[in-house]
């Protein structure tokens, strides 16, 4: 009776799991569907699912009207300066919170966390005058800069959670062994944090590489990344579902290549070092 | 060579005293424990000797040398600890040479070291593979491995076998305390498991509140305890300890008898008249709890087995041989 209690749970905890996996997964799957679909067709009622005149051309146009390559470059330099900059910092920052915490730390953490609170439309105003002063608007270095702030409360955290899981004893354990604090980093440190860093990297270069708010307020052309490429298809000239799903596949394609490779990383990043 | 000396040494934390001045002379070679309730400051007192923590006052010496100002790894000590606190991402060869390797010794000698202890401690076929991959008794085997390899002046073992179960705590006993006389290096060891003290130590220092109470050969201790603290603490169960009308015949405030010194009589008259709450057949042993009216709850031991139960009426003898005598202040009365 047991085990076929259990048979049945898994089964319908499957069913379960894929209904929620298909439902979260459905405007992904629209959105690449809408792209081999004319603009007649890509709003049509009722919608056609699998059954329409496949075609390519959105691409084709997408590619003559805009520079794919020079947005995905933006991103890419974005999304990575941004992260690299992030754990340049997080990384000292997080290291002596965890290992020699003061009776503030937990205030400092908490203060950082708090600044993810406020909405950041609340500081476009300021954020805005100054960058036009510092002539830092539409420039790569200045989203690097935002964007690397943003998220800095966020990286901090997660490698902290990581960092706190390292025990004590493995530390005075290595140096009990002679190893100096330089080759405590190297030997026994780094590869102890390695799963935990690589996971703050992915996560962080995914949300940098997603992040519309300030790419799209204080970037037009030279520093747009696609995350604008992908809002020019939505205005000025109407919509054009077709073309804006051609152009918002071409942009998150890259990132779901490395979210799928690196999916094992991920979910220990989300969980943030919850499960072990 | 591995003597170690301490003079005074003091630790606080903050306003908090753990350490009230510890003195204590540890001969090369010796095996000494130090035992005492949680929280007494043994295992700080050890991390003192390391160099985990800094002392907030007196002399650390290593072989006449104060090495108080001396990071850990040039204390030449080597350190067991509670969790193991093996190197998870490293194997059981490169746990154990990891000393070795920041000593900057050449991988042939690493080699062989490593070797030579994984053959004394049954963990050649293990060799390769990591720490999560082994049971508790291994890991706890891999980090002695990685404390003798270095050969040290001395051990620090704190609380090395807390974590392991019953009948392999008692097996690792043996086995360390045989380790430890074939190398003939120092071992400094902590517990709060008094048996454990008393059947691996040279000597026991008993540590209570951040003093020492005692610093003696297991037997001493036993056989002159010189306070209540460490009457009560060594020997299992405890030594029963009487105050009122019997001391105060002996000339003291408070005397103690061990368990296994009171002569347990049927329907005798002298002695301490009592009623059997709960006995203990063990077979080996029979433990009577008696209660004795006001002079409280008094444990007997008999050793075999004794046909009694409870409700049956005992008196029990002290042997007057066997009496410990203390006086108010707590400390034991010469003589």
């Amino acid at each position: 009776m047991a085990r076929m209690a259990t048979t049945q749970r898994v089964v319908i905890s499957t069913i379960g799991a894929w209904f929620f996996g298909l439902l979260i997964f459905f405007p992904i799957l629209w959105m690449v569907l809408a792209s081999f679909k004319t603009e007649l067709e890509a709003f049509a009622i009722p919608p056609s699912f699998l059954f329409f005149h496949w075609t390519t051309e959105n691409y084709a146009t997408v590619q003559e009207r805009s520079d794919y390559l020079h947005h995905a470059m933006n991103s890419i330099i974005i999304a990575g300066g941004s992260t690299l900059i992030a754990l340049l910092i997080a990384i000292p920052a997080a290291w002596s919170m965890a290992f020699s915490p003061t009776k503030r730390t937990k205030d400092i953490l908490l203060w950082m966390l708090s600044t993810k609170m406020m909405p950041p439309v609340g500081v476009l105003v300021p954020i805005y005058l100054i960058y036009k002063s510092f002539g830092l608007l539409d420039s790569r270095i200045g989203l690097v800069f935002i964007l690397c702030l943003g998220n800095l409360p966020i990286v901090i955290w997660m490698l902290f959670t990581y960092f706190k899981e390292i025990p004590r004893d493995i530390l005075e354990a290595a140096r009990m062994d002679g190893a100096t604090i330089g080759r405590e980093l190297v030997y026994v440190l780094t590869p102890m944090a390695i799963p935990g860093l690589a996971s703050t990297l992915l996560l962080n270069l995914i949300l940098a590489w997603n992040e519309a708010f300030w790419t799209l307020n204080l970037s037009t052309s030279n520093a747009a990344p696609l995350t604008t490429f992908i809002a020019s298809y939505s205005s000025p000239e109407g919509l054009f579902w077709a073309k804006l799903s051609a152009a918002s596949t071409l942009a998150i394609a890259p990132i779901l290549v490395l979210g799928w490779f690196s999916q094992k990383q991920l979910v220990r990043g989300l969980t943030f070092g919850a499960v072990k | 060579m591995g003597q170690i000396t301490l003079q005074d040494v003091q630790k606080s934390f903050g306003p908090v005293h753990i350490i009230k001045g510890a003195d204590l002379d540890i001969a090369d070679g010796s095996f000494v424990v130090f035992v005492g309730p949680s929280g007494c400051g043994k295992t700080t007192l050890l991390r003192l000797i390391a160099g985990l923590e800094d002392v907030s006052g007196g002399k650390i010496l290593i072989d006449g040398k104060n090495v108080v100002d001396t990071p850990p790894a040039k204390r030449g000590l080597s350190m067991v600890f509670q969790s193991y606190a093996l190197y998870p991402h490293m194997s059981v060869r490169g746990n154990i040479g990891f000393g070795l390797k920041m000593a900057g010794r050449s991988k042939d000698e690493i080699n062989r070291k490593v070797e030579a202890a994984a053959a004394t401690l049954n963990l050649t076929p293990y060799l390769d593979r990591k720490p999560r991959e082994l049971s508790g008794g291994q890991r706890q085997r891999v980090a002695i491995g990685r404390a003798i390899v270095r050969e040290p002046k001395a051990f620090l073992f704190d609380e090395p076998l807390s974590n392991l179960d019953a009948a392999l705590r008692v097996q690792m006993r043996i086995e360390v305390t045989r380790l430890q006389k074939q190398l003939g290096t120092t071992a400094v060891y902590v517990t709060h498991d008094q048996v454990e003290a008393m059947t691996m130590a040279d000597k026991i220092v008993v540590l209570n509140g951040g003093k020492i109470e005692q610093y003696g050969s297991p037997l001493e201790l036993y056989e002159k305890p010189a306070n209540l603290f460490v009457a009560g603490f060594i020997g299992s169960p405890k030594m029963n300890l009487v105050a009122g009308e019997p001391a105060r015949q002996q000339g003291a405030t408070t005397i103690g008898v061990r368990p296994e010194h009171l002569k347990i009589e049927r329907d005798g008259a002298g002695g301490w008249q009592g009623t059997i709450a709960v006995a203990e057949h063990l077979g080996s042993d029979t433990f009577l709890y008696v209660d004795a009216g006001p002079l409280g709850m008094l444990t007997a031991r008999y050793i075999g087995e004794l046909s009694l139960h409870a409700g049956d009426r005992v008196s029990l003898v002290p042997d007057p041989t066997r009496i410990h005598r203390f006086g108010a202040s707590g400390n034991a009365l010469s003589g």
